[in-house]
């Protein structure tokens, strides 16, 4: 799923100054399981932020909203009668959702309440872990399932570097050597021979290096 | 002679080579390098000028290069692939190579959150394996990766670093063995404190018959202090510095362990010279330069051989 953590208060709040009425837009989608942008993060934030405005002597009228998806047009489009309504929409959407808003929504301002994190998986209750990059050309067949672009500081493909000591990366005692989980799964399906082969340099192209990428489907069209 | 490098020469003579470092220093003053040059010159085959080692910003390491090659030193340019993409790299060893520098060494770099600029993006476009692959193609095809052809090929004696005592041990003699394949000539090694377990990495590389194809230049860093040797173990990750090391710099007196550090240093240039398999000794004496000439003569390696 997309990652993401609430933007710190104080930062949402110098945001919001210009304005008294506003919409918050959640998304029951990836940052509802993440549990940084569902309805129930609508509702604590918009109460957080009525009470320090009225605190600051400068009321805000929040409408709380949760669209089912803010990336898809057919949800976006459940705002458009009352949005014109409102100052701003402040989206605790991820960074997709949040521009998808502003695309569709023009005349009104778009604010992001979150910061968007990474494509990830769920470790435990509260803690997130990154696993992919979206890079375009999946190589998880020859890397025993782990990824040396993601799990790798250095996106190595060729790895572990002299930095790997008892399977940790240097750069952060809490990172494992991407490198070293690989061997240890290749070493356990005995698929080594994967190891020993230079691999071909990866085309980045297919990554956001290519500039912004779209996927046309046309047998879905 | 795949380069022509006074390096790759007395190798294949069957001397023992001797290569040391200058690291360049943190400004523009061109006299920092000239100073290190003089305490080197005449003491190695040929010199490395590191490529903002730890990540902290430096001059760069093609202008050391020359700045030491004025002073009659053959350069060695060590190249990261942390701040230069594909592009970058290619041109760079196109300069390096038009400048006279025939030595390289493909290194990753270490990661920048250890330097000056922990927020910088890192590159790591391609990896050091494939830096060895690329300057390979380039010198012994003529060509650039994208296939077209370079009006002057790139002659370097291509070289790779490996830290024998990294983990996973397992595969560090498969990893020298890949980088061996994908074009590396020669190889200097991590500092090696650990005898024992270099010996058994060597015995490992002897099986693979990797000596004969790739040329093993074995890492010495003396010791300043007893505190170096601590800050080191605890600092440097994959550095291995067993305790009767420390121990034995640790028991002399504060004003004798610079002493002591160079004798250590010249025992284990000794011992290593006894190893199968070694062909050269890589001194780095880290802001050390200028004990060089005490460490590689009383080793015996010097005058240094003058290979036509």
């Amino acid at each position: 799923m997309i990652t993401g953590t609430p933007k710190p208060i104080d930062e949402v709040l110098e945001m919001l100054e210009p304005y008294d009425n506003i919409i918050l837009a959640g998304c029951h989608g990836c940052v509802t399981v993440c549990r940084v942008g569902g309805e129930k993060e609508v509702q604590v934030l918009a109460s957080t932020l009525r009470l320090a405005r009225e605190a600051s002597g400068k009321k805000i009228e929040i409408r709380e909203v949760s669209l089912e998806r803010q990336c898809d047009p057919e949800y976006v489009e459940q705002m458009r009668p009352y949005v014109e309504d409102y100052q701003a929409v402040l989206s605790i959407a991820c960074g997709a959702g949040i521009q998808f808003l502003a695309e569709k929504i023009t005349t009104t301002p778009l604010l992001p309440g979150i910061n968007t994190g990474f494509l990830g998986v769920t470790e435990r209750q509260g803690e997130w872990t990154e696993r992919c990059q979206g890079c375009g050309d999946c190589v998880l067949h020859l890397t025993g399932g782990i990824c040396p672009v993601t799990r790798c500081a250095k996106s190595l493909f060729h790895g572990p570097c002299g930095g790997s000591v008892r399977g940790i990366c240097e750069v952060d005692k809490e990172i494992k050597c991407g490198w070293q989980l690989i061997i240890d799964r290749l070493v356990a399906l005995d698929q080594m021979e994967n190891y020993g082969k230079l691999k071909p340099y990866k085309g980045w192209n297919s990554a956001r290096d290519g500039g912004p990428r779209r996927i046309i489907r046309e047998d879905m069209i | 002679m795949k380069s022509g490098s006074n390096l790759e020469k007395v190798l294949a003579a069957g001397h023992l080579s001797v290569t040391a470092e200058c690291g360049p220093p943190r400004g523009a003053n061109p006299d920092i390098v000239r100073k290190k040059a003089a305490f080197v010159k005449g003491h190695v085959d040929a010199c490395n000028v590191t490529d903002n080692q730890t990540a902290v910003v430096r001059m760069s390491s093609l202008a050391g290069c020359m700045l030491i090659k004025e002073e009659g030193i053959e350069p060695l340019i060590q190249m990261v692939v942390r701040d230069r993409n594909r592009i970058a790299l290619q041109s760079d060893l196109l300069g390096a190579a038009a400048m006279g520098v025939r030595n390289l060494l493909c290194l990753s770099g270490d990661h920048q959150k250890f330097g000056d600029d922990p927020q910088a993006k890192n590159v790591f476009d391609i990896d050091s394996m494939q830096l060895i692959h690329m300057t390979k193609m380039m010198r012994d095809e003529g060509v650039f990766p994208s296939g077209d052809k370079l009006d002057g090929a790139p002659k370097f004696f291509i070289g790779c670093a490996v830290n024998p005592f990294a983990d996973p041990f397992e595969i560090r003699v498969p990893r020298l063995k890949l980088k061996m394949e994908a074009g590396a000539d020669f190889v200097q090694t991590q500092c090696i404190y650990n005898m024992t377990k270099f010996k058994e990495y060597m015995e490992l590389a002897l099986k693979e018959g990797l000596p004969e194809k790739i040329k093993i230049l074995a890492g010495v860093t003396p010791l300043k202090s007893a505190g170096m040797a601590k800050f080191m173990r605890r600092m440097v990750a994959g550095m291995d510095i067993p305790d009767e090391v420390v121990k034995r710099i640790a028991d002399e007196p504060k004003e004798k362990q610079a002493a002591k550090g160079i004798e250590m240093a010249i025992e284990q240039i000794q011992e290593l010279k006894e190893i199968e398999g070694v062909s050269g000794i890589h001194v780095m004496a880290i802001e050390w330069e200028e004990k060089l000439e005490e460490i590689i003569g009383g080793a015996g390696l010097l005058p240094r051989p003058v290979v036509e």
